[in-house]
């Protein structure tokens, strides 16, 4: 599939953004940081840039963004339609709970309600970003039961990656976050890696003798392409990334996302003075992201469309 | 909306003759052609005059080759929506814009509310629907909704572009859902099949097998007698074998 870059940059910048509003929800709630206003403005500002970043970003892909408010409607069968539903209604509980901890309660309970909500909903909105890929029968690789839970798990450790820079950056004590985020993280290494052998083990089982119907007079083989130049469904459904790039795509992906950012994780375990713990944090953030660019990247490139059957012929 | 209809009252579709088709293509530039002036207008093409010129159309029409040695055959596959009874494309559109219609079971495209996610062209596995780059949404076969039921048109020509202009009636134009009409007949006669019939979106539209060959004498290996003259090496042999090989052409 085409990597398109406004969807990849949805996905991981919004993930990120979650992730961050879910554990610094969680922190809220259980009073694991100081009611510092300052925090709230830059923690909770920086998960809904982030959201409110790629939910725009996604709206790039569309042929016609000003009518994107139309995809609101179809929540009974489009899951592309219950992450849009899903997104907006995780911004009233956010909302509250940034408004709350910035400005102060308007009415008693605000943060706590603001922040309890927060959670289900963002986890809500990532799991249904992770079904639009995994309701498709069509194509192998994202038609897998661990598509929805890597996105979420990604989600989670890549927002703990974002949560523990910020809290060394407003000098206090990230340890909790960096535990927060080493055990998420590797959960997404077990997960990203269980992903792949199941991708590169589950049998192809769609054929182009199937496609065609053909195959009970032998094999069938592409002998003249219906168009000389490639048109939509090969630009769009023909990338393939080589399989040598891929098994290096992956390892650098499983460096940068996982082995680095796990390692500044543990350093940050250690009682470092307070700028090494934030130049620390910064190069993990930095890592994270390279990293789960390149996932997200592999994510499409490496998935192939039972529609390309009919020009490549094959097993898909 | 998105949702399904529970049954239609017709299925209609299309019935592709697999053993009559020539490859001409003169479906996939009818199609075009009506198309480009029908519902679906426009139907863009990009860089025409250029190094890359592409655009979206509705049919395309590969060739295959089938089987190998003397039982090769080469299989000429038009290739368009099928008209899903359980269409994925409609039930994934978050707008609305695709959908079913519970009259005729034709699948079709609001262009007017299409949002251009691409997301329904994912979701068929026959590669059906072609995004439209210029107009920004998605464009599909729509069964010639315009043309079927255009009372001013002739009666012979209330059927879908490709059917009309196919020189070989290769392709059949009818109700699949009533077992009593011809093209019900038609695929029963020469048991007709779905594409991907594992994917369970259940195509309407069908497949016409090739026809065994009634002659075989042209296709199978030339009799002993006929060979090709084998040279021992010498070079009368190899001139006879030339001479052979030369006037056998």
């Amino acid at each position: 599939m085409h990597p398109a870059y406004s969807v990849i940059v949805f996905t991981t910048a919004s993930g990120a953004g979650y992730g961050l509003l879910i554990w610094l929800a969680v922190a809220a709630a259980l009073n694991l940081v100081p009611r510092d206003p300052a925090l709230g403005f830059v923690g909770l500002g920086v998960a809904l840039a982030l959201i409110t970043i790629g939910l725009l970003a996604s709206t790039l892909h569309l042929g016609r963004p000003e009518r994107a408010w139309r995809a609101l409607s179809q929540w009974k069968s489009s899951w592309l339609s219950r992450e849009g539903i899903a997104a907006i209604v995780t911004y009233l509980p956010a909302g509250a709970l940034g408004l709350g901890w910035v400005f102060g309660e308007f009415v008693p309970g605000q943060i706590a309600t603001g922040a309890w909500l927060s959670v289900p909903c963002a986890l809500i909105t990532v799991w249904c970003t992770g079904m639009i890929y995994a309701s498709l029968p069509t194509i192998r690789a994202w038609d897998q039961p661990l598509v929805a839970p890597v996105y979420v798990v990604l989600a989670l450790a890549t927002g703990g990656v974002l949560l523990s820079l910020l809290l060394a950056a407003f000098g206090y004590d990230p340890r909790w976050a960096a535990i927060l985020s080493v055990v998420t993280l590797a959960l997404g290494w077990f997960l990203k890696a269980r992903y792949w052998l199941a991708i590169d083990t589950a049998p192809k089982t769609h054929t182009a003798e199937a496609a065609t119907g053909l195959g009970r007079f032998g094999t069938v083989r592409p002998l003249d392409p219906p168009h000389t130049q490639p048109n939509f469904v090969m630009r769009e459904m023909g990338y393939q990334v080589a399989r040598r790039h891929a098994e290096k795509l992956r390892r650098l992906s499983v460096l940068l996302l996982f082995v680095l950012p796990i390692g500044a994780g543990l350093l940050l375990l250690l009682d470092l003075p307070s700028p090494f713990q934030i130049a620390i944090a910064s190069l993990a953030a930095l890592s994270a992201a390279a990293g789960v660019l390149t996932e997200r990247w592999l994510f499409f490139a490496e998935a192939e469309h039972v529609a390309m059957l009919y020009y490549r012929g094959g097993v898909a | 909306m998105t949702s399904l209809p529970e049954t239609t009252s017709k299925k209609l579709g299309l019935v592709i003759d697999l053993d009559t088709c020539v490859g001409c293509q003169a479906c996939a530039t009818s199609c075009k052609e009506w198309n480009a002036g029908g519902y679906s207008a426009p139907l863009t093409d990009q860089d025409t005059r250029g190094s890359d010129p592409h655009g979206t159309w509705l049919n395309r029409v590969h060739s295959y080759e089938v089987g190998d040695g003397p039982d090769s055959r080469t299989v000429h596959f038009p290739r368009s929506c099928l008209h899903c009874e359980t269409p994925a494309c409609v039930t994934v559109c978050p707008t609305g814009a695709s959908y079913k219609r519970a009259s005729d079971g034709i699948v079709l495209v609001n262009p007017d509310t299409c949002i251009g996610c691409k997301l329904c062209s994912w979701a068929c596995p026959y590669g059906a629907r072609e995004y439209d780059t210029d107009d920004g949404v998605m464009k599909k076969c729509t069964l010639c909704v315009d043309r079927i039921y255009n009372e001013s048109f002739a009666p012979e020509d209330r059927v879908p572009a490709c059917v009309r202009a196919c020189p070989t009636g290769a392709r059949h134009f009818g109700d699949l859902g009533d077992p009593g009409s011809a093209v019900s007949l038609l695929v029963k006669e020469r048991e007709g099949f779905d594409l991907l019939p594992g994917m369970g979106f259940k195509p309407v539209n069908k497949y016409l097998p090739p026809r065994d060959r009634r002659d075989l004498t042209t296709a199978s290996a030339p009799r002993a007698a006929e060979r090709t003259v084998a040279g021992s090496g010498s070079l009368a042999d190899r001139f006879f074998a030339w001479a052979d090989k030369t006037l056998a052409r």
